[in-house]
């Protein structure tokens, strides 16, 4: 680790440089002098926001000020005055800080403690399956505010009680006739309502700003914005000396006083100033029961309220293993065996799940598909087939309906095994293509352009990007290579095999791993083929790892620092190899990039069926942990996944050509309209 | 309802049970716990949520009677639709018969004289997950109870006739051998390319065929088709099917035309065999093996899987085929299956219907049940058995281990033991009957 460190000092520098070099070259340096600028003054970064947020575009970095003025100053603040939200509207208006941008990394390396909690978080929720727009919106949304789903739970809130109210209200006179019991209910019930009703018409006033202003109006409110702060940090600072509880008093009486003023005041079109404040106390105490309703876009299994709802919607029944690791508690895990039979014995009670989904679902559960990969393959053509079959139900539009078939379909499969990264992607985007199918296409005719979609995708972003990553690869292999691969990738294997087709002389070293000895399966094929190979486990890694000259491995997904996520050992065998002064070629289809940022295995991370490492098949003298499951002092752990930093990477080979790790934001900030628009 | 549709082959008036089943009461509705046997599978199906299904009966007859009661029964639960077939045409023949009906993917077809509680939809999604041909519930042979006391050499032969010779693969999950243990006399013949292609071949003589079968449909139709000398599903249908997973002939047009589709039209060729390569990673060498047999796609697709789900021991599964499993199943069924008979038990655990009378000092013991109408005399001790309706038993008369039917009439101080007693039997005074299989009329108004 300390190596690691060390090294991490010296090659930043390159890094940046090569990372981003278009737009960002002259920004860095000014970046890292305003950091301190503004935490310590505060005042004069606000006249150039404004500049530096229009003139965004999305090939730029963002300059970090934002996150550091969302984070600092807030914070310095808040110990003053009691509002430490001035920050958060702003926020809204700064273009979406792509997560993949080096922010995070840096803020580390920085070691600046304030940023570097929040940055992750950031990361960490960043990965969720909604339509690109919606994520815009939660990403750049002051919290979780802004996103889709507090909104349309929001609406239906207002539609059922209105109606429930009006209902109501239009009854009791008529109903005078019926049971007592009724009319006592009702002027109860109603009250409540009418209590739930006004809050929600203050979310209801305050979301149709929020969605209908335009860029002019949202400038306006945004100087707005800067003004009050501006004011309210003046007086902050010129009570501040006296007491600091005495100036935490006037700021929220400002408020409140405020706030009376901006009710009366109705529709969208409020005068700029009064606006933050307005949404500064109408959205903080909603905001806290937000939190609760909104479903983390991770689940953290350590969360056990949060286990105990998922649990109840859960189509496959879930025990959760008792006995786990401590550091690993958030991430789900489940007494292996028990699924599968459940699953299997409701197959004809689970009326909306399309067979061939439900198909797909039980063979991730016991293991039949596996691999980034097929696994996403044949999500899609699952997917594929039920939108075959699908057929919109009366008085509901296509788009609406079929992504909410495909994201319950989602959320069966994510009960059934973790979704990899990749299929992450491949979702994002088939709901983008729902999403903009034009309005004028019939039923059939958008049927048949969201299948040709998908085998569209799969033959582009997977099938040719496989062709394109060999016909790349193959050009670093030369005759006389050692070389050393890990697991089984079908990329890799295919290297392989191109490279033996075009005659090259070289040996495989296959190096493999408990339990689940996938590499067996390579080799058998490798060897069939007539290629020399050598079979070892990685726990000769060091040893074998002096002849090689070069090490290909394939990758579940490449993050946007560059970090390879794949399957667990690879990390192991890239550091061997670096500390050997060994190429790593990492091969990875471009689909699979993520711009989440992850700085070690532990955060995101699947957990296998621990008991697959306690038992060794056929050696029956060897199982000495047999019926040790239970025993409190005994915590196994089988990661799946592991996560290499970039330092131990030479380079990536993709579809869009070899690269360094460094540059991978690049190609997500890049493609990304490709990737989702083909 | 996931592309399967049911078939429930309901027999028609077997041989085996001659004395039991009769022109009246065809084989569907003999009553095992005073409830025609059918009526559990036809539960379990509506559990599971099936409620389309074909019951296929053999006899014009049999068909109306059958027909009949399950229109009264299940009138707003299930929608069924009986069919008739000629008797004798065998299980392959009465599916022949109903083929044309059959148009989703995949065929459940259960026998009807199942009682059990394994879920079909665990065969079915077995049969799902492997993209099989056939899946077959494979279930532990039941364990003969303690009625079982008649001569040894008798039991196994009984035995024997049931159980099958299983060979499964190390995952227990692929069917590679099956033939009926009747059948096996001293060596059993397992196909060498089979055996080399699994590595491992595990035979169990311990699973019995609980005839319940998730087919493809396109195979099953074919197979018909193809191989008209074909008489029963068991004996004929399967085992081929089995014997010739690795060089299928029938897959040759039906399976591709299924793996076409499964594959959504992807046309080109190379996109088949990349799936073929990548998609199934097997759980067992298997698989492995058949990938890595000459990757043309023709003979990639000269294969077929057939696979087997194994029913945990916890679960209960027992076929009514013959007059021993007719006395079993009735004791289990309010025993130790007592869940699936739908009746509540009292707190005693056994059935009396409030309509049964009783003398004094009549002791009816746990295990029981006396169906409506019946009078007891004095003195009498019931033990785990089951009277029928309409029963009149007489003083100091003593009923263990035992079956007696509808209308039977016990004279004073008779002994019942191990025995079944069919409708309308007249038993004497100070009869003695231990261990009797069977007691029936043969003239049941002369006695």
């Amino acid at each position: 680790m300390d190596v690691r460190r060390g090294q991490r000092t010296v090659i930043d520098p390159k890094v940046r440089q090569v990372g981003f070099v278009p737009a960002g070259a002259t920004r860095p340096p000014a970046r890292s002098h305003s950091v301190p600028t503004d935490a310590c003054s505060s005042s004069p970064p606000a006249p150039e926001l404004p500049l530096s947020g229009s003139s965004l575009s999305p090939v730029m970095i963002p300059p970090p000020r934002h996150s550091s003025a969302d984070g600092l100053p807030s914070l310095s603040r808040s110990a003053a005055s009691p509002v430490p939200i001035p920050a958060s509207p702003l926020r809204r208006d700064t273009v979406q800080i792509p997560i993949g941008s080096y922010n995070p990394s840096e803020s580390v390396l920085g070691s600046s403690p304030m940023i570097s909690p929040s940055s992750r978080l950031d990361a960490v929720s960043e990965f969720s399956d909604e339509v690109p727009t919606s994520a815009w919106l939660g990403r750049s949304g002051s919290g979780k505010f802004a996103s889709s789903f507090p909104s349309s739970s929001g609406e239906m809130m207002t539609m059922k009680i209105t109606g429930g109210g009006s209902g109501g209200g239009g009854n009791t006179p008529k109903s005078s006739l019926t049971t007592a019991s009724v009319v006592k209910a009702l002027p109860g019930v109603s009250e409540k309502d009418r209590g739930a009703l006004i809050e929600v018409q203050n979310e209801g006033i305050s979301k149709p700003q929020k969605q209908k202003t335009s860029k002019a109006e949202r400038r306006a409110i945004q100087e707005a914005q800067r003004a009050a702060k501006a004011a309210a940090k003046e007086a902050g600072e010129a009570v501040k000396p006296s007491a600091s509880s005495g100036g935490a008093l006037p700021a929220s009486k400002q408020g409140k006083v405020v706030k009376p003023s901006s009710q009366k005041k109705d529709g969208p079109q409020v005068t700029a100033p009064v606006v933050p404040s307005e949404k500064k106390v109408g959205d903080r105490i909603p905001d806290k029961d937000r939190k609760k309703d909104v479903p983390h876009p991770r689940m953290q299994f350590d969360d056990k309220h949060r286990v105990e709802k998922a649990k109840r919607r859960a189509v496959v029944n879930q025990s959760e293993a008792r006995n786990r690791v401590e550091l690993f508690r958030h991430l789900p895990q489940y007494i292996h065996g028990t699924q599968l039979p459940d699953l299997e014995s409701k197959f004809f009670q689970l009326d909306p799940m399309h067979p061939s989904v439900y198909k797909v679902g039980l063979q991730y559960l016991s293991g039949v598909i596996s691999g980034g990969n097929a696994r996403c393959i044949a999500m899609l053509l699952a997917f594929q087939e039920a939108i075959k079959d699908y057929s919109t139900p009366p008085e509901k539009a296509l788009v609406r309906d079929l992504t909410a078939k495909i994201s319950s379909y989602v959320s069966f499969l994510i009960e059934c095994r973790p979704l990899s990264i990749s299929m992450g992607n491949a979702i994002k985007f088939l709901k983008n293509r729902i999403a903009k199918l034009p309005h004028t296409l019939s039923e059939s005719e958008a049927k048949s352009s969201l299948q040709s979609d998908i085998d569209r995708f799969i033959n582009e972003k997977i099938v040719i990007a496989d062709k394109v990553i060999v016909g790349h690869a193959v050009t670093k292999i030369r005759d006389g290579d050692i070389l050393l691969t890990y697991g089984s990738s079908s990329v890799v294997e295919m290297i392989l095999l191109y490279a033996h087709e075009l005659g090259k002389q070289f040996r495989v070293v296959l190096v493999d791993s408990r339990p689940k000895l996938e590499g067996q399966a390579l080799l058998h094929r490798l060897v069939a083929k007539g290629l020399n190979c050598t079979y070892t486990h990685i726990n000769a890694i060091s040893y074998v790892m002096q002849e090689v000259t070069r090490v290909f491995l394939g990758a579940s997904s490449v993050l946007s620092n560059g970090t390879v996520y794949s399957r667990v050992g690879t990390a192991c065998v890239a550091m061997v190899a670096n500390a050997f002064q060994i190429p790593v070629l990492i091969c990875c289809e471009a689909y699979k990039f993520h711009e989440r940022v992850q700085l070690d295995s532990i955060c995101s991370n699947e957990l296998g069926d621990p008991d697959v490492i306690s038992k060794v098949a056929g050696r029956n003298d060897l199982n000495h942990l047999e019926s040790w499951a239970d025993n409190e002092n005994l915590q196994l752990l089988n990661l799946i996944y592991d996560a290499t930093p970039s330092d131990y990477v030479s380079m990536i080979i993709t579809d869009y050509g070899m690269i360094p790790p460094t540059s991978v934001p690049v190609i997500v900030r890049e493609y990304r309209r490709e990737h989702l628009w083909i | 309802m996931m592309d399967f549709q049911v078939v429930v082959l309901a027999g028609g008036t077997a041989k085996k049970l001659a004395p039991l089943v009769s022109k009246e009461v065809p084989k569907a509705l003999l009553p095992v716990a005073n409830r025609p046997v059918l009526s559990y599978v036809l539960e379990l199906l509506e559990s599971s949520n099936l409620k389309d299904l074909i019951v296929v009966v053999e006899g014009e007859d049999a068909a109306l009677r059958v027909g009949g009661w399950i229109s009264g029964a299940y009138v707003d639960r299930l929608h069924v639709e009986v069919a008739a077939v000629p008797e004798d045409v065998g299980t392959a023949g009465a599916l022949r018969a109903v083929a044309h009906h059959l148009t989703a993917n995949d065929v459940l077809i259960v026998s009807g004289d199942l009682v059990s509680d394994v879920p079909p939809g665990a065969v079915a999604a077995t049969h799902r997950r492997h993209g099989a041909v056939v899946t077959t519930l494979l279930c532990y042979a039941p364990v003969s109870g303690p009625s079982d006391t008649g001569s040894s050499a008798g039991k196994d032969k009984v035995k024997k006739s049931r159980y099958n010779i299983v060979g499964l693969d190390p995952t227990r999950q692929l069917l590679l051998h099956i033939a009926a243990g009747a059948e096996v006399e001293k060596d059993i013949r397992v196909q060498k390319n089979i055996l080399r292609a699994v590595g491992q071949l595990e035979i169990r003589a311990d699973l019995m065929d609980a005839h319940m079968y998730a087919f493809k449909r396109t195979v099953l139709q074919d197979v018909l088709d193809q191989k008209d000398t074909f008489h029963s599903i068991r004996q004929d249908v399967l085992p081929y099917l089995v014997r010739t997973q690795l060089r299928s002939e029938i897959s040759a047009n039906g399976l591709h035309k299924v793996e076409d589709n499964a594959n959504g039209r992807v046309s080109s060729q190379n996109y088949v065999t990349w799936m073929s390569q990548h998609r199934e990673i097997a759980p067992s060498a298997y698989q492995e093996l058949l990938a890595l047999s000459p990757r043309s796609p023709e003979n990639a697709l000269r294969t077929h899987k057939c696979c087997a789900y194994i029913a945990s021991k916890s679960k209960y599964c027992a076929r009514l085929n013959s007059i021993q499993a007719f006395s079993d199943i009735n004791r289990d069924v309010v025993g130790e299956a007592s869940h699936l008979s739908g009746y509540s038990f009292s707190s005693q655990n056994n059935i009396i219907h409030p309509s049964a009378e009783l003398g004094s000092k009549t002791t009816v013991g746990p295990q029981c049940m006396l169906a409506e109408g019946s009078q007891m005399g004095d003195k009498c001790s019931v033990k785990r058995s089951i009277i029928g309706r309409h029963c009149r038993i007489g003083s100091n008369v003593k009923i263990v281990n035992s079956v007696v039917m509808n209308h039977v009439t016990i004279e004073d101080g008779c002994l019942v033991q191990g025995s079944v007693i069919c409708s309308n039997v007249h038993l004497q005074e100070r009869v003695v009957l231990k261990d009797c299989q069977m007691v029936c009329a043969l003239w049941p108004d002369s006695v």
